[in-house]
């Protein structure tokens, strides 16, 4: 073994996809031990070069070497023999299977029986060990994405990789969570093991990685040491021009009462409690900020706020009118639009077209034609206007938006929900997963939207934008509100720990 | 050098027509193989069945009026799949349209001439509609597979018609056969001068363009657009989507029903047993092949009506069974639903350093 080379070194890597080159020429090294950063807008060619290295795709030029040996990845399979292990920003599970055989699946010593109890075990202790907890038997499609991230990172640990590929491994998770990864992540490096960190957070590029790499559209635009960089550098290399300027938040002083939702309860997709009994208010101007680990009644309060899911008990009153028994058009009409976490699953139909989906929960309006024959010209002009006032970038706009990227569907849908005078709006998740430059863009809409009178609900995983945006946060713990404070007056410990669930418990 | 499957970044344009072309060749050469086995000469078999089908005038007529019920029928499941909803039901929705269209026949004498007609066509929607209603509704509001409930009902209306035909509504003076008295010339659909061809086909072709006009151009179409390519977004979006099933659901029945009424008022004049050949099940086919776009319903119903008719004149010249035609109708289904990977999908073949090492290094 030559001990000189890097543990993985990448030379010259060029991948092609039908349109696009996502890799060119692409170098990368990894050292024994080491954690890289590899930081790029979205499209960069991130994922692509790492699923690369994890033996998803083959390059169509360059080779991988692996302790100075070159190596031919076949299958993923073949990557996990040379000890890399990859957590997808897609989620590769099995949604019908339990967690338990989700990560028997990708285990060799798992053989034609499953041996339950002996691999139970061995999972609940690597679990354990990695503060990764969740229960082995609920089945995946029952966990929040929170949760099945978690699945994800177990899953690749238990494969006892030693080289690590992380693909935005923190998006989904809370402060919390995020530390005890950090946690993890130190623990795998101290015993030798090396990871290479895919990200769009710059705190964490600075808190945790050796050395940073950074991709610009599909070509490394530097490679830096961390200790010898700055947060203001790597956003340049990254977007290739000086990152853009702090949000300037007004103060405003609110105005009446939008929305008011008093003792709300509903139930989850298992028929377990997710909400009990949350009450709050949001008036005009304002925004209300929901913090909170994933899976703590997030989703269904949107959703119940929204009239998407079924409540068992409270009230929902719209601009003081009880709309609780309303159907989710009735609610639109009110002034209510949703931004929903899913934007594809929810949001859109991704087998029609923009100028389809432009109007999606608008169909009924008269702007855009009488029951018989729908405007087709108004229709069309209204969503050219969303692409240029949102910079929604599409070659065919007449095409299915399934082919769109993840920030110019998001951006369809901001421009839609934020469209025809909203009085509120639920902002699931509003920038999971956007680049810099999209998410910037969208927090300046939600911003926009405020100062002229809207109320917004804001929730959120990424508590860094809820306590930017928010006038005030609510922290959301096992369906209650834990506490509602107000940014700025309040350290981020405490409301991490308000999070935890744990000054509820000391109040009490 | 190897051959890799790649996405398309998108359909051209032309690919539902090429697989269709591409599979029909491919169906044809299949039949030749199985009518060369069997001891028939396969290509003046296709000349006779293009003849029988499409020769001449009195042939084509023909061929329309097989071609009538099916784009009726086809267009009724083509609508339910539009929605992600599969009416499978719609031989039973004919027959059961077809009775209630002979329910108001057989009192024509006590009906004005005039609204004879009308009355069955309403009729037949009605009954269909609500044939078609019921696998909705059990969809719509408890959530039971409509594939199974729209096939079982098949049955049941089969075997009603055939007890009505064989009891109640039998014709004294028919000898036996199980059939109803004639209908009175009020309530025959109107004949092109000479030929069996009737109104029935104008009927179809006004029912294509309304589906059409409704899909693409109403609010109601819209919505049915969104629901099925995305349930959820549909129900984000505002549309009530239980409703929504319902209502398609027995659309696509009253249209499957109006296909019995254009069949029995157009041809049979009369209620009989079997009246129709599976053309509910043909339907489901054609709905498929014509990949939901309604002119491509008109185009798919002629050709096969062209195999019925061109298999029964073979039949007649040749002795081959008319279960011929089925076979090539099932036959191009398969090659056209394996052909939809290569409207994804394309083939390219890569010539590349990288792939041979990668053999060397595993051989060597």
């Amino acid at each position: 073994m030559d001990n000189r080379s890097p543990l993985v070194e990448m030379r010259g890597i060029t991948k092609r996809f039908p349109g696009i080159i996502a890799n060119s020429c692409v170098d990368l090294a990894l050292n024994r031990g080491e954690v890289l950063a590899l930081l790029g807008e979205n499209g960069a060619g991130k994922s692509t070069l790492m699923n690369i290295l994890a033996g998803l795709y083959r390059p169509d030029e360059g080779e991988v070497r692996i302790e100075g040996e070159r190596v031919f990845f076949r299958s993923p399979r073949d990557a996990a023999a040379a000890g890399i292990g990859m957590v997808h920003q897609h989620f590769m599970l099995v949604r019908k299977h339990t967690v338990f055989e989700n990560i028997a699946l990708g285990l060799p010593q798992s053989g034609f029986f499953l041996e339950n109890k002996k691999l139970k075990s061995i999972i609940a202790e690597t679990s354990d060990r990695f503060g990764l907890a969740v229960n082995p038997d609920a089945c995946i499609q029952d966990l929040s994405v929170g949760e099945q991230q978690r699945v994800e990172i177990l899953k690749a640990l238990m494969q006892n990789a030693r080289i690590l590929i992380l693909d935005e491994p923190t998006a989904v998770l809370t402060p919390q969570e995020s530390e005890k990864f950090f946690l993890t992540l130190e623990r795998l490096r101290e015993k030798g093991c090396s990871a290479v960190f895919i990200t769009h957070k710059l705190e964490e590029v600075l808190r945790l990685s050796n050395r940073v790499q950074v991709l610009r559209s599909g070509r490394t635009a530097g490679v830096v040491r961390t200790k010898e960089t700055s947060q203001k550098e790597l956003a340049c290399l990254m977007v290739g021009k000086e990152a853009l300027p702090v949000l300037d938040r007004e103060t405003l002083s609110p105005g009446a009462e939008v929305l008011r939702v008093e003792r709300l309860c509903a139930l989850n997709d298992r028929g377990l409690k997710a909400l009990r009994g949350v009450t709050f208010g949001i008036r005009e101007k304002e925004i209300l900020g929901v913090a909170g680990v994933s899976g703590n009644g997030q989703r269904e309060m949107a959703e119940a706020i929204a009239g998407l899911r079924r409540i068992s008990g409270g009230k929902i009153l719209l601009s003081g009118r009880d709309v609780t028994r309303d159907s989710p058009a009735a609610r639109r009409s009110a002034g209510l639009r949703y931004i929903p976490e899913d934007r594809l699953g929810t949001g859109l139909v991704p087998c029609l077209d923009l100028f389809d989906n432009a109007i999606l929960g608008r169909q009924r309006d008269p702007a855009f034609g009488s029951p018989l024959i729908m405007d087709r010209a108004a229709i069309k002009r209204f969503g050219e206007e969303l692409i240029a006032r949102f910079d929604i970038r599409s070659s065919d706009p007449g095409s299915p938006v399934r082919l769109l990227s993840g920030g110019n569907l998001q951006k369809i849908v901001l421009g839609r929900e934020t469209s025809g005078r909203p009085r509120l709006i639920i902002a699931s998740s509003p920038t999971r997963g956007l680049d810099i430059g999209a998410t910037e863009h969208i927090r300046r809409v939600l911003l926009s939207e405020r100062a002229q009178g809207t109320a917004i609900l804001l929730i959120s995983e990424d508590l860094d934008e809820v306590l930017e945006l928010s006038d005030r946060v609510a922290v959301l713990f096992e369906g209650q509100i834990a506490g509602i404070i107000e940014p700025g007056k309040v350290a981020r410990g405490e409301i991490g720990l308000l999070m935890g669930g744990i000054a509820q418990a000391s109040c009490k | 050098m190897r051959i890799i499957l790649e996405k398309r970044l998108k359909a051209p344009a032309c690919a539902g027509l090429l697989n269709f072309i591409v599979s029909l060749l491919l169906a044809l050469i299949f039949g030749a193989v199985l009518l060369k086995a069997a001891g028939h000469a396969p290509l003046q078999a296709y000349l006779q069945m293009l003849k029988g089908a499409f020769g001449g005038g009195y042939e084509l007529t023909e061929t329309l009026v097989k071609t009538t019920p099916l784009i009726i029928a086809g267009l009724a499941v083509g609508l339910s799949f539009r929605v992600a909803l599969w009416n499978i039901g719609a031989e039973g929705q004919i027959y059961l349209g077809a009775a209630a269209a002979s329910f108001v026949a057989l009192r024509a004498e006590a009906i004005p001439d005039f609204l004879t007609l009308p009355l069955m066509g309403l009729a037949a929607f009605a009954a269909g509609a609500v044939w078609g209603g019921i696998p909705g509704f059990l969809r719509a509001y408890l959530g039971v597979s409509e594939i199974l409930t729209s096939l079982m009902m098949n049955y049941i209306a089969v075997f009603f018609v055939d007890y009505l035909v064989y009891g109640p509504w039998k014709d004294p003076k028919g000898y036996g056969f199980p059939l109803t008295p004639a209908f009175l010339a009020e309530a025959h659909l109107p004949a092109f001068p000479g030929v069996r061809l009737h109104f029935g086909l104008v009927i179809g072709l006004l029912l294509v363009f309304l589906v059409w006009y409704v899909m693409t151009r109403t609010r109601w179409g819209y919505e049915l657009r969104v629901s099925g390519g995305n349930p959820r977004a549909a129900r984000y979006g505002g549309v009530n989507l239980p409703g929504t099933i319902l209502l398609v659901m027995a659309l696509s029945g009253g249209i499957a029903g109006l296909a019995g009424f254009s069949e029995i008022a157009g041809i049979q004049h009369r209620l009989q047993h079997g009246f129709s050949p599976g053309y509910g099940y043909t339907a489901i086919i054609i709905a498929w092949l014509s990949s939901l776009n309604p002119l491509g319903t008109v185009l798919v119903s002629v050709l096969f009506g062209g195999l019925l008719v061109g298999s029964e004149q073979l039949q007649i010249s040749t002795g081959l069974p008319t279960a011929f035609s089925y076979l090539l109708q099932g036959s191009l289904l398969f090659f056209i639903l394996g052909g939809e990977l290569f409207r994804t999908y394309q083939l390219k073949i890569v010539h590349d350093k990288t792939s041979r090492e990668t053999g060397g290094a595993h051989d060597g």
